[in-house]
């Protein structure tokens, strides 16, 4: 278990009229080798609850662990957890500071008092990991990139730390579909090559469909559902009716198998739905 | 000049000067459109592609480096006209905290109609009305920053509608907003131009609000490079992919079905469509 929140609470504006129960008794186990994709519509509680992960905000009752350590504790090193954690914020290439690429991401590491050799392979490793040309790039200005490559600056920044668990919070927000396409597959390469363990806060189902392992769904700061993508997905209505809904082509091999079809209705691709459709139809020709 | 044109787009270039760089940059390249008055046009193109850049110039808030655009037959460059053209055609824009200057909903909505020197009664009357279209009369008297994105993104809308504008364009007015929030505005922006027959200029990375068009625009490299209905442009999947651009998820079924032999009609742009044809 890498993080583990036991009946978290958190209430914003805590006695005055405004007062929220933002985050209400939520208890959630992060495994190592978890891709988890975090949904919810806005106000759910979800970007409340990533920034409980790593200490940003502590909880107004209730026990955070992260590897071991209980991070609520008043003496708890939040520094050491911060490295541990690593968050990536919405439209990260807005806290890119620094005059070259290389010092942007060198930040971190600098901080945690790594030597300079150590440094220079954290940088050059992040860069690689997020697709970004180590010797063409380092001594540019991050603000001569593109949108996404700005964003993937700023997340080999977070990668720099090594950290053991990846937040990121709405990653593609604002990119083109391509840039997005990009940015997932970096994504999904930090997963499978580097072994982090991946918390993903999307609001598009149909990356999520693709990508994650495990679904977390927050509703009014509780957690309404938590269980594998494809079991998620089989429950439409309900997602529906907190404001969510299932990939496109979910929601068209369900209606087929209404129609009267005999197919599966758990698929979450569109290559998946192919392979189906192709099996029934051939099942079909030869009935 | 003809009425039946909203916003005439003649041979226009646009340059800008790019710090850093040597020379000027070409955002639009020898453009020509005609967007109908009544119309429902959606622009595609990835980052870069120079949309948003023909959007600004649709409202004279950029001026053509050459060439000339006309709304409503006044030209863009004539700075006589300009407020005209801007109560004309509306510009709503992707962030909804950057277009919400009061500090309650109705206010908000009538500080348009306030700078056009507009009678107190009727602005009463335009702010209630701009407020009923976009369905937000309920929270007139809220203050905009408790508002979920969605819903100030239609308060934005009714600012606009209250300079009771025959055009508004949208510049990604969908991308920082959930799923409930993107539906909202989208139904909103149907019923504008269904409804209210507003002419709608919409800027989208979303396949699933492009299908929704009467006209698509997909531009690359400051060019139009595809030009047709959904249906038209949406067939077309091995292209609209080389041009960085998504097809809906049932579209791009019905095409690799298609590759595997199946013989299905290929223009399908919807769920129901599809389940009722296979």
């Amino acid at each position: 278990m890498i993080i583990k929140l036991n009946n978290l609470n958190y209430i914003y504006n805590s006695g005055n009229p405004f007062e929220k129960k933002a985050l209400d008794n939520v208890n959630l186990e992060i495994k190592e080798g978890d891709f988890i994709g975090l949904i919810g519509h806005t106000g759910s509680g979800k970007s409340t609850m990533v920034q409980h992960l790593n200490g940003l905000m502590k909880p107004t009752t209730g026990q955070i662990i992260v590897d071991g350590i209980d991070i609520t504790q008043k003496d708890a090193n939040l520094k050491e957890v911060r490295q541990k954690v690593g968050l990536v914020f919405q439209y990260p290439e807005h806290q890119l500071f620094e005059e070259t690429i290389y010092k942007d991401i060198a930040f971190g590491p600098k901080n945690l008092g790594l030597s300079d050799e150590e440094i220079h392979i954290r940088v050059k490793n992040s860069m690689e990991l997020v697709g970004l040309d180590f010797e063409y790039l380092k001594d540019r200005s991050p603000f001569e990139l593109s949108g996404g490559q700005k964003r993937r600056v700023a997340i080999a920044g977070v990668i720099a730390m090594k950290p053991k668990v990846l937040v990121l919070d709405e990653p593609t927000a604002g990119l083109d579909p391509r840039g997005r396409d990009e940015i997932l597959g970096e994504i999904q390469k930090l997963y499978e090559k580097e072994g982090i363990t991946i918390v993903l806060v999307s609001h598009s189902m149909e990356d999520v469909a693709k990508l994650v392992n495990r679904i977390v769904v927050m509703h009014r700061g509780r957690v309404a559902m938590d269980d594998e993508t494809r079991e998620v997905f089989k429950r439409a209505e309900e997602l529906e009716k907190l404001g969510l809904g299932v990939p496109q082509i979910t929601r068209f091999m369900k209606h087929f198998k209404e129609k009267g079809n005999d197919i599966r209705d758990d698929i979450l691709t569109v290559e998946e739905a192919k392979e189906e459709i192709l099996s029934y139809l051939r099942r079909r020709k030869n009935a | 000049m003809d009425n039946d044109i909203m916003i005439k787009i003649e041979d226009v270039t646009y340059e800008y000067n790019s710090i850093g760089e040597e020379g000027q940059l070409r955002a639009i390249r020898n453009l020509s459109i005609d967007v109908k008055r009544g119309e429902f046009l959606v622009i595609l193109g990835h980052n870069g592609s120079g949309k948003s850049t023909l959007a600004k110039l649709m409202n004279g808030l950029l001026i053509p480096t050459k060439g000339d655009i006309y709304v409503m037959g006044m030209n863009t460059k004539d700075e006589n006209k300009i407020w005209n053209i801007r109560e004309k055609a509306g510009m709503v824009f992707q962030n909804p905290d950057n277009q919400i200057v009061a500090t309650i909903v109705e206010e908000d909505v009538a500080f348009g109609p306030e700078n056009q020197g507009i009678p107190p009664a009727e602005i009463r009357k335009r702010v209630d009305e701009a407020l009923r279209i976009v369905e937000m009369t309920e929270y007139k008297r809220h203050a905009p920053h408790l508002l979920s994105g969605g819903q100030k993104q239609r308060v934005a809308i009714a600012g606009i509608l209250a300079m009771n504008p025959d055009c508004i364009i949208f510049d990604e007015p969908t991308a920082m907003l959930d799923p409930t929030g993107r539906i909202e505005v989208m139904n909103t922006i149907k019923k504008l131009n269904k409804v209210e027959e507003k002419t709608i200029v919409l800027i989208t990375h979303y396949m699933d609000e492009a299908v929704e068009a009467d006209r698509i625009l997909v531009m690359e490299q400051g060019e139009i490079v595809m030009a047709g209905t959904p249906r038209e442009i949406f067939k077309q999947v091995k292209k609209v992919k080389e041009l960085g651009l998504d097809v809906p998820q049932v579209t791009e079924l019905v095409y690799e079905l298609r590759k595997e032999g199946i013989d299905i009609q290929e223009d399908i742009l919807t769920v129901e469509e599809l389940v009722r044809l296979l």
